[in-house]
């Protein structure tokens, strides 16, 4: 039994141009202690799709359906003082700017304080020695005294370091982390996501990670689902995605990555991802598809599973031979490129 | 033979601290930029490497004569630029251009698309409205836009479009060479795509020279003929684009190199990361001798604490500012290999 | 943070100088003798002169204003009315707690309404109660201060009988003479002038507390707070509130400062013999001492005022008291 069950998610806004339909019926699970990754592009609905998860919508003009089962209960219709509960203690989600996740006039010893006793009546010595044992798990030297310092006297890396600390500190279930690396430099990001890694083996906690940045899914996703346009195209094994690519938009992203590219021109998906307010027609993906043909102008793909593996999905509507030579081509790329 | 078209000599930019009640008294630096040299030729794209506070963004204004250097020269087809000002500095504006990093926030919201490219050709008074409209319309087109949306405004295009704006507003004086800083960090993973084939298609077509800043060293290596390294205000390693990253020297190269992620898990998983400790330390006190002595797995002390390694010569065309080089490359253990402890340098 | 206190104090001396010095120089060149004035006006031109060398008034401008500031700064003496021979000071002390309790009360009126209906406004925007909130802030900006002040005065005063029409009455009780006195009287006399002059203040008030408050409902931190499980009220309070009312805690201190100064058309409107009434009829005398002392001393308070607000911020937001 899955630790999250997440069926048909469907989020839409309402905006004053009309609905935004945010996320699009996705289903995925997550597993007890593994990684998920949903990765994407700008806009195509992976963080809302957390967002909805958490309960973190906006309350007025939204609109979710769908399941999130967790631990048998559906969290999309929990009542709100249940999820309250749930959220920072079973299921916690840590976002992409540390520089302005911290509340700027309370010590970061507060802020974790809160985190703890949110959720459990604790007495303030109690909660403070949790609070210095998750600092000092996280790597921040020194850290007696910086619990009584402010988050602009840390830098970017050191907070989002104390934003993992807050999340772990209730020791939740799932963790859901939003771009958690985008705005570190890369020796940064290899530090936190170093840092992750051994967390959760510590810790035992599933990650789902959100991000666009396809070499940080390699390095620690267990599965991958890519999205587009508020849909899920392709979601399977992390070497399904990588070394059996079956969608176009996913190839596409592939062939885009400076280092695949060795030299030679690179190729990237012409023009840019659609409106959300009025997707096109057939398969969202149609207007920029190098492949596309008429099928694809007027009947939505639905996920299907690739004929070798069950677990791996694609919504495309082309034919057996040409996903396997498109797997093929990004495969060679891949080998020749991503050599250390 | 390639000429040489732009080159900085031990450029410095330091940002005094003060402090005081009625006279202010200057109690330290930051020290952004400690000491840059470098040299490019024309035709050729030097990338700039480094992470942040490393300097290259100050740096970058410093050529552009956007910040006053503190020391150094900064020398542009032969003339001494560092200095001058005024109606000299005006004609040198003119070959100079920049492409900034964030698409919002460089371009003015109250002007329109079209007003924004020609700007440059106004204040410099190069020809007459009709012609320079023609020109913007031109470059429009030469960045991939629709020339009809001359009129429109910056925030009815996408953060991809607004870059290709961006760089249109820099070719519209025809300069010899632009400074990139980051133009394309902020842009999704194929939008980059399509930018960075851009400009090296306008390099091909204008005969440009570019010197390419960024933070990602898969982007930088794709892009640059030369690539310099960038740590703590000074340059830690240059070399040739492919010798940097199948050859690296530096330790903090290597370090950078093997903390980008591989998109190839079975490659990825298998690697031994190499995790440098602690944060880059303030530009206000820098480390004494080598500044990345304090996180450097090779440190000998008595040496890299001591003396301030010089850039100089280890390849064919690359230079590093190390005591002890690494040896080879792929490695997974930065530590010097016990027979070179203690050897001297 | 001592040496930006220290910084602070000098540049409030240098204000203190500019702007005593500055109203000092502009009754120079106002032209009326004040000689004559103060003489009177069965005064010979004998007597005039006698008056004048007393007032120090046939020394040179620099002369004189150095007297004043020698006076001011070592005596705390401001001089004479050139009307009634009163002491300054004690016209203007008495005529400061008037405006205080003007003023304060007002700070409070307006307070209470505009917090709970700016924080309301910004909690659901666009809807029907923001709607009216922001009519009621575009009525409260446009009405002048006067005009509803004489039809408040009017309707509950005059004809409903409900308030007095004006006049203040102490705090401390009946002094002889007095029409009344007492905390009951000082309070029923104040309530409609509080609500008049509040009203001003409580719609830009509303306005920013909303954009403020709508801005720190958008910020990051926010979202991980709620994402820790902390209930809406917490995060309100705890979060929201405590930055999004930094800068309303410094618009408030220069508010009151500027307001204290003197209020001028209230204070003439509903017959409240504060600083501002005192300086106005000081002017209409060309009784300079007055008009001077009031305008030395709300100076003083502003910049007081400004002081201490600046502190006060650098105190509440750690990223400037740590820096």
């Amino acid at each position: 039994m899955a630790l999250l069950e997440v069926r048909d998610l469907k989020t839409s806004f309402k905006t004053d141009d009309g609905i935004v339909q945010a996320v699009d019926g996705l289903t995925f699970s997550v597993e007890k202690g593994r990684t998920v990754a949903i990765v994407g592009e700008s806009g195509c609905g992976k963080s809302v799709t957390c967002l909805s998860i958490m309960g973190l919508n906006p309350r007025q003009n939204t609109i979710t359906s769908g399941e999130a089962i967790f631990k048998d209960r559906d969290l999309l219709t929990l009542p709100a003082e249940e999820m309250r509960k749930v959220r920072g203690n079973e299921i916690s989600m840590i976002f992409q700017d540390p520089m302005t996740s911290l509340n700027p006039v309370h010590t970061i010893g507060r802020q974790l304080l809160e985190a703890v006793q949110l959720h459990e009546k604790l007495p303030k010595q109690a909660a403070r020695r949790r609070a210095l044992e998750m600092v000092k798990a996280v790597g921040i030297p020194r850290a007696e005294t910086r619990l009584d310092d402010y988050p602009h006297q840390f830098s970017g890396g050191m907070r989002q370091r104390v934003m993992i600390a807050m999340a772990l500190i209730n020791n939740p279930d799932l963790l859901i982390a939003d771009e958690p690396t985008t705005a570190l430099d890369v020796t940064t990001q290899a530090q936190i996501l170093n840092l992750m890694n051994q967390l959760q083996r510590d810790f035992g906690s599933a990650i789902i990670l959100i991000t666009h940045d396809l070499g940080v899914v390699a390095e620690t996703a267990d599965e991958v689902l890519v999205m587009y346009a508020a849909k899920a195209i392709e979601q399977g094994d992390y070497s399904d995605i990588f070394y059996r690519a079956r969608h176009p938009y996913t190839w596409g992203l592939l062939s885009s990555l400076p280092r695949l590219a060795q030299g030679a021109e690179l190729k990237p998906i012409p023009g840019a991802p659609p409106s959300l307010l009025r997707p096109p027609p057939g398969c969202r993906f149609h207007l920029r598809c190098a492949y596309a043909f008429d099928r694809c102008r007027t009947d939505v793909p639905p996920l299907q599973p690739a004929p070798d593996g069950s677990a791996h999905l694609d919504a495309c509507h082309l034919d057996e031979a040409a996903k396997q030579r498109g797997a093929e081509e990004i495969l060679g790329r891949i080998t020749v490129g991503g050599r250390l | 033979m390639a000429e040489e078209l732009l080159r900085v000599e031990n450029l410095e930019k330091h940002f005094p601290i003060t402090r005081g009640i009625i006279f202010q008294k200057e109690i330290g630096r930051v020290r952004a930029v400690d000491g840059v040299s470098f040299s490019v030729e024309k035709g050729e794209t030097l990338g700039v490497v480094g992470e942040s506070g490393c300097g290259k963004s100050t740096m970058a204004r410093c050529i552009m004569r956007l910040l006053d250097p503190t020391a150094g020269k900064v020398i542009f087809n032969g003339q001494d630029i560092t200095t001058i000002k005024g109606a000299d500095l005006m004609k040198v504006r003119r070959e100079l251009m920049m492409v900034f990093q964030d698409p919002y926030a460089s371009l003015n919201t109250r002007k329109r698309v079209g007003s924004i490219i020609g700007e440059a050709l106004e204040v410099h008074k190069i020809g007459t409205p009709k012609e320079n409209k023609a020109r913007v319309q031109e470059l429009l087109d030469v960045v991939g836009l629709n020339p009809e949306h001359y009129n429109r405004f910056p925030h009815e295009f996408s953060g991809g479009q607004r870059q290709r704006i961006g760089v249109a507003r820099a070719l519209a004086i025809r300069p010899k060479l632009i400074v990139c800083d980051e133009p394309v960090s902020a842009l999704d993973v194929s939008v980059q795509a399509q930018i960075l084939n851009l400009l090296k298609q306008l390099q091909r077509d204008f005969d440009l020279t570019y010197v390419f800043i960024a933070h990602d060293l898969d982007v930088v290596r794709h892009i640059s003929d030369n690539v310099a390294v960038m740590y703590l205000g000074k340059i830690v390693e240059t070399a040739p684009g492919a010798a940097l990253y199948e050859r690296p020297r530096h330790p903090y190269t290597g370090a950078l190199l093997s903390a980008v992620p591989i998109p190839n898990p079975d490659v990825a998983r298998a690697r031994k990361p190499i995790v440098l400790e602690g944060d880059v330390p303030s530009p206000i006190n820098p480390p004494s001798g080598c500044r990345f002595h304090p996180r450097c797995p090779r440190f000998q002390q008595g040496i890299c604490d001591v003396t301030e390694p010089e850039l100089v010569a280890k390849d064919t065309g690359s230079r590093a500012a190390c005591h002890y080089p690494l040896e080879s490359w792929p490695m997974s253990d930065l530590r010097l290999p016990a027979d070179r402890v203690g050897a001297g340098v | 943070m001592i040496r930006y206190i220290i910084r602070r104090l000098l540049w409030a001396v240098v204000l203190f100088i500019s702007v005593t010095l500055a109203t000092y120089l502009i009754f120079y060149i106002i032209p009326v003798d004040p000689a004559r004035l103060a003489a009177g006006k069965a005064a010979s031109p004998h007597d005039v002169q006698v008056v004048a060398h007393r007032l120090y008034l046939d020394r040179p401008i620099y002369e004189q204003y150095l007297h004043f500031l020698d006076r001011l700064v070592l005596h705390f003496d401001l001089g004479y009315s050139y009307a009634n021979r009163q002491d300054v000071r004690e016209t203007v002390l008495n005529a400061a707690p008037i405006t205080a309790s003007l003023v304060l009360g007002a700070v409070v009126v307006w307070m209470l309404i505009a917090v709970p209906v700016g924080v309301y406004s910004a909690l659901r925007p666009r809807s029907l109660g923001d709607r009216a909130a922001m009519t009621g802030v575009l009525t409260g900006i446009s009405v002048h201060p006067v005009w509803l002040g004489l039809i408040a005065s009017y309707i509950l005063g005059y004809k409903l009988n409900l308030f007095p029409i004006q006049g203040y009455c102490a705090f401390t009780g009946r002094a002889p003479g007095e029409a009344c006195g007492g905390p009951i009287d000082w309070f029923y006399h104040l309530i409609v002038p509080w609500f008049v002059f509040a009203v001003l203040y409580a719609a830009f008030y509303v306005r920013m507390i909303r954009s403020t408050v709508l801005e720190t409902l958008n910020e990051d931190y926010v979202r991980t707070a709620r994402a820790k499980g902390a209930p809406e009220r917490r995060v309100l309070v705890h979060h929201v509130l405590r930055n999004a009312m930094l800068p309303v805690v410094t618009m408030l201190g220069m508010d009151v400062a500027l307001a204290l100064g003197g209020a001028v058309l209230l204070e003439q409107v509903f017959g409240l013999p504060g600083l501002g009434y005192v300086a106005l009829h000081s002017l209409f005398q060309y009784d300079y001492p007055i008009t001077l002392g009031v305008v030395v001393f709300a100076s003083i308070l502003v910049i007081v005022f400004n002081l201490i607000v600046d502190l006060l911020y650098a105190w509440i937001d750690p990223r400037i008291r740590l820096a």
